[in-house]
């Protein structure tokens, strides 16, 4: 897995609660068997005005000019902003994907959906989660009071999100210290669990004994 | 010790600095949709499958439920992928035809591979029904999908206890669906967000196997990736003589084990909260968020009377996306198709309540659609024995083959934009049944009867 350390970019304010895997990318998406190719198709029934099905040239589709993705002022945005409860619903680790085939690397939000925040770590998409307060001051500057392109610098070595242009102060956020270091290490936890092979086999043995119905098909 | 807290003990392998945990993880369900990745992380890593008898596949989120040929070629695709993954690796795989194909929400508990005491995964965010049965079951993504399939354990830190406490008798007419539809309501659906939950109480342990499925499947719609339920007897003779159950010696060694999963009386819970469900009436949603739910004989809420401006935002953009107006009655409110059917809905139970309702009557001609769509091909047979498909047909609903179907609308079955429907289902989200599609959520007794009364009816008061 790629790691995250620190990130500059533009920053994309999507202001609505409750962002779910099905928004970020709708079913017929899912059909596909590869983990990139996604990114054209992030929060598609928002961003284009015509349906969207795979393989289709992305060039010829309508935007909508009203969705905020794409007005010029954010265009290239690496980094997420949104509202509570971003990545709620389907466990579909498409929706990553396509966040990261999108070119985002994190999402500030003051909270997250459980399934969607751990698949970001299985992929090195940074969720990075706010207070309600910081969210909020975070929103009015991008939304309003920044210059043209937004730009925030989120630091997972100090795990602080300020403003590229050194005006305001940091604000911190949360992330457990487990989460932080695979981050930042870029660690491959299929990997790491196969390391710990012989304390699953001790395990399994003890388990066996105590459950042996769960292994009746299987010889031991 | 709580619930949860034994089933976490029991299936921890290692814990490490960090406060994670290494979970054991004795059984995965796999589908079509959330698995080539995972295989093909295998294949590029080197890596095998661990334990292909704690595996079990079947085809479900994109299978046509007209008939057995399928058309779309991703789907032809997906479906290819899943036969030579699970053939490759020797996983049981019940494929489109096989009587005991289903949706694998449905199929796990019906053939015994979900079983009590044990933890169990699956791609997929329904997978907390299983914890009806006092499985520590969850969704996963697909790179988790690949670690269980590799090490059969998953790197995974420990969710709080919460305790939901229902008491009270409602009207038969009510199910729990609408317990918890009425329940996300008055949550919000990120009130279960890191927690673990428990239904406990009078109501919950008078509810049927079924009926517990439906709530704990929904506990993920209140944020909860977990929901559980306590072993009684109901659950000890739901499972008897399961095809996958064990037998015997084992069955008897089995059962003693089981007996014993349920919170104990000094549990500590971090959250809790008591509710009594006797006067509930019918849910209904009306907006684009499970927790945007009223009772049928109430109005559709009106954003001016809100506070908090984010939330007037969502609700007005709630109401704007299913064409519905603020001081709208819920029973004035016409449906274009009806589903029933879905992980949530989809049982034997479900099915007789629907079919209950529409038993000589006709469907309204104003409803372009209406489906059943059995959650299993055991579901579905058990059904057609019961004559349930013939009292369907007749009041000119469609008899499907088992399938996820219309809930997501991966297969040919799904809403044209702005189409109404009335579902069984457990999402409610912008174009979740179809691009433009606006889903309405219900119970099976109310889809059924908003499909002859061609709109939301109260079913308290059907004929």
């Amino acid at each position: 897995m790629e790691s995250f350390i620190c990130h500059e970019g533009v920053v994309l304010p999507l202001d609505r609660v409750n962002v779910d895997t099905d928004a970020i990318i709708p079913k017929q998406y899912l059909q596909s068997t590869a983990r990139t190719g996604y990114g054209p198709f992030l929060f598609d029934s928002w961003r284009y005005l015509d349906p969207g099905h795979l393989g289709m040239d992305v060039g010829q589709r309508r935007l909508n000019p009203d969705f905020i993705m794409n007005e010029p002022r954010y265009a290239g945005a690496s980094i997420l902003l949104s509202r509570n409860n971003f990545g709620c619903g389907s466990s579909r680790e498409h929706a990553v994907w396509a966040l990261l085939d999108a070119g985002f690397r994190a999402v500030i939000a003051p909270s997250f959906g459980d399934i969607f925040y751990n698949n970001c770590f299985q992929n090195g998409l940074l969720p990075a989660m706010v207070a309600e307060a910081d969210c909020e001051a975070l929103f009015a500057w991008a939304l309003c009071d920044a210059p043209a392109s937004p730009r925030l610098l989120v630091d997972l070595r100090n795990t602080t999100i300020q403003r590229a242009d050194g005006t305001g102060q940091p604000v911190g956020f949360a992330i457990e210290p487990f989460r932080r270091e695979a981050l930042l290490r870029g660690l491959d936890a299929i990997g790491e669990t196969l390391a710990k092979a012989e304390r699953i086999a001790a395990f399994e043995a003890r388990h066996r004994q105590a459950m042996p119905w769960l292994f009746a098909t299987e010889t031991s | 010790m709580t619930l949860y807290d034994k089933l976490w003990a029991s299936h921890m392998v290692d814990e490490l600095p960090d406060g994670s945990t290494l979970l054991y993880i004795d059984r995965q369900l796999l589908h079509e949709v959330t698995s080539a990745q995972a295989f093909a992380t295998l294949a590029h890593t080197g890596r095998t499958v661990r334990r292909a008898a704690s595996q079990l596949a079947v085809e479900d989120h994109n299978v046509p439920t007209t008939g057995l040929e399928v058309t779309d070629p991703l789907a032809q695709e997906q479906l290819a992928a899943l036969r030579s993954n699970t053939s490759r690796f020797g996983i049981t795989e019940f494929a489109m035809g096989d009587r005991r194909q289903g949706i694998v929400h449905v199929v796990g508990p019906e053939q015994g591979f979900t079983l009590p005491g044990i933890t169990i995964v699956c791609g997929d965010s329904h997978t907390s029904t299983h914890g009806a049965f006092a499985a520590l079951a969850f969704g996963i993504g697909t790179s988790e999908v690949a670690q269980c399939l590799a090490t059969q354990c998953l790197v995974v830190r420990k969710s709080q206890n919460m305790r939901l406490v229902l008491g009270g008798v409602p009207h038969p007419a009510v199910s729990a669906k609408d317990v918890i539809l009425w329940i996300i309501g008055r949550m919000g659906t990120a009130a279960g967000t890191g927690a673990a939950v428990e239904y406990a109480g009078p109501y919950v342990e008078r509810l049927s196997m079924e009926g517990r499925m439906t709530m704990c499947n929904m506990a993920i719609e209140m944020g909860a990736r977990v929901g559980l339920c306590a072993v009684d007897d109901s659950t000890i003779a739901y499972l008897e003589n399961r095809p996958m159950g064990p037998r015997g010696r084992l069955w008897e060694q089995a059962v003693a084990l089981w007996r014993t999963l349920h919170s104990d009386a000094e549990a500590h819970f971090d959250r809790e909260a008591h509710w009594d469900v006797s006067a509930l009436a019918p849910q209904v949603t009306w907006g684009t968020s499970p927790e945007q739910v009223i009772a049928i004989d109430e109005r559709i809420p009106d954003p001016a009377a809100q506070q908090d401006s984010k939330r007037r935002e969502a609700m007005q953009r709630a109401l704007d996306y299913m064409g519905l107006n603020p001081g709208q009655a819920m029973t004035d409110v016409a449906v274009d198709q009806v589903f029933i059917g879905s992980c949530t809905n989809g049982r034997l139970e479900d099915l007789r309540q629907a079919a209950a309702m529409v038993a000589g009557k006709r469907v309204a001609p104003t409803v372009r659609r209406a489906l059943v769509v059995p959650g299993s091909g055991e579901v579905r047979l058990r059904a057609e024995q019961e004559g349930l498909d013939r009292l369907f047909r007749d009041a000119g609903f469609e008899w499907r083959l088992p399938g996820c179907s219309m809930c997501l609308g991966m297969n040919e079955d799904r809403l044209a934009a702005q189409e109404r429907c009335a579902a069984t289902s457990n999402r409610n989200f912008e174009g979740r049944q179809g691009a433009g599609g606006r889903t309405h959520l219900v119970s099976p007794a109310m889809a059924a009867a908003a499909a002859i009364a061609g709109r939301f009816v109260d079913v308290r008061h059907w004929p």
